[in-house]
C-alpha cells in the first residue's frame, strides 16, 4: 500500500485542490517525480474529484422551503404539547393509583394478604419510578458526552 | 458571513430564550438549506434529511440558553444536525438508499460520441454508488468539500479539528472511494 507522510498528504490535497503555494509546488514536483505510484494515485483522485464536483443535488420541491420553518415551529409547539401532556398524565395516575391503594388497604372484605401485596406492588413501582427518574437526571446533568454517540 | 451579519444572528440568539420564537425563525430561514444538503449528505433521502434537519433545530431551539453568542451558530448547530443523522442511521440499522432517488448530473458537452457519454455516465454511476457505500463521515466531508464547495476552515471548525486532519481525512475518504469505484468499473 502506498505510504505517504503527513506533509506528504497534506501536499497531495493541496495539488487537487491547486492550491499549492510556489514552494510547496516544487516539493510537489519532486515527489511526484520519483514516485510513480504517488503519481497514479493523484491522477485517479484528480479524476473522482472532477466527475464528483459534476454532480450536483436533486432539488426539493419549492414549497419544501415555504414550509420549512412552519414544520419546525409545529414541532417546537408540540414538543411542549407532549411536555404538558407527560406532566398531566404522571399526576392524574400517581392520584389514581393512589387513591386505589387506599381502597384496597380500607377494603375490609378482601384477604388481608392480597392488600398487603397489593400495598408491595404499589410502593415497588414508586421506587422503580423514583430510581428511573434520579438516574436519569443524574446522567443529564454530569454526563456532558450526551450528545455525542458511543 | 460579514461582521453585520453575524452581530444580527447574536441578536436573533439573544431573543430566543425570551420565548421570541419568531427571532429563532429567523435563523432557521438563514440555516435551512445549508442544513437540508448536510444531512442529505449524511443520510441520502430527501424524507430523512428533511425530518433530521428540522428535529435538530427543534433541538436547538430547546438547548438555546447554553449556547455561548461568541461562538459561530452554525457550527454549534452542526454537531446537533450530525448526531442526529447518525442516530437515525443507527435507528435504521442501513444506509443504504436508491440512487434514482438522489442522482442529478450535468448536461453533456454536446461535442461527445455516444461511447463517450456512456463511459462517464459509467464512471459517473460507479462514483455514485461509491459514495454511499463509505461511512457516513467519509461520504459527509467529500460532499461537503466536493459537491457544496465548503471551505477548509470551515470544515476544520465544524470537525472540530486543525486544518491538517482535515486533509488527511480527506485524502484516506477519497482514497477509499477510488477503490470502491475501481472494484464498480472493474
Amino acid at each position: 500500500m502506498m505510504y505517504l507522510s503527513e506533509q506528504e498528504r497534506e501536499l497531495f490535497v493541496k495539488a487537487l485542490e491547486g492550491t499549492l503555494m510556489s514552494h510547496e509546488r516544487a516539493v510537489w514536483e519532486l515527489l511526484l517525480a520519483a514516485r510513480p505510484d504517488v503519481r497514479e494515485e493523484f491522477t485517479a483522485q484528480q479524476t473522482l474529484k472532477e466527475v464528483i464536483m459534476k454532480l450536483t443535488f436533486t432539488k426539493p420541491p419549492e414549497e419544501t422551503w415555504d414550509r420549512y420553518w412552519a414544520n419546525v415551529y409545529a414541532r417546537i409547539e408540540r414538543g411542549l404539547a407532549w411536555l404538558l401532556i407527560s406532566i398531566g398524565g404522571a399526576v392524574v395516575l400517581s392520584y389514581a393509583a393512589y387513591s386505589g391503594l387506599m381502597e384496597l388497604l380500607n377494603d375490609v372484605t378482601l384477604p388481608l394478604v392480597v392488600r398487603i401485596a397489593g400495598a408491595v406492588l404499589v410502593f415497588g413501582l414508586a421506587i422503580l419510578a423514583v430510581s428511573v427518574l434520579r438516574e436519569k437526571w443524574f446522567t443529564h446533568k454530569s454526563d456532558k458526552y450526551r450528545e455525542v454517540i458511543r | 458571513m460579514t461582521p453585520q451579519d453575524l452581530s444580527t444572528e447574536a441578536e436573533w440568539i439573544r431573543r430566543c430564550p425570551r420565548g421570541e420564537k419568531k427571532a429563532f425563525g429567523y435563523l432557521v430561514k438563514r440555516y435551512m438549506k445549508q442544513a437540508y444538503y448536510a444531512a442529505w449528505s449524511i443520510l441520502g433521502s430527501h424524507e430523512e434529511a428533511l425530518d433530521a434537519s428540522q428535529e435538530a433545530f427543534v433541538k436547538a431551539y430547546r438547548a438555546i440558553d447554553s449556547f455561548e453568542t461568541e461562538k459561530r451558530f452554525d457550527t454549534w448547530y452542526y454537531r446537533i444536525l450530525k448526531n442526529q443523522c447518525l442516530n437515525m442511521i443507527r435507528r435504521r440499522g442501513k444506509n443504504t438508499v436508491a440512487l434514482s432517488e438522489l442522482i442529478e448530473t450535468d448536461s453533456e458537452p454536446p461535442e461527445d460520441s455516444g461511447a463517450d457519454r456512456m463511459e462517464r455516465e459509467r464512471l459517473r454511476r460507479a462514483v455514485w454508488s461509491g459514495l454511499w457505500k463509505l461511512d457516513p463521515e467519509d461520504r459527509e466531508l467529500i460532499v461537503a468539500r466536493d459537491m457544496l464547495n465548503t471551505p477548509y476552515a470551515m470544515l476544520a471548525e465544524l470537525m472540530d479539528c486543525p486544518l491538517g486532519t482535515v486533509m488527511s481525512r480527506l485524502y484516506y475518504a477519497r482514497r477509499k472511494l477510488c477503490e470502491l469505484v475501481k472494484q464498480e468499473v472493474g
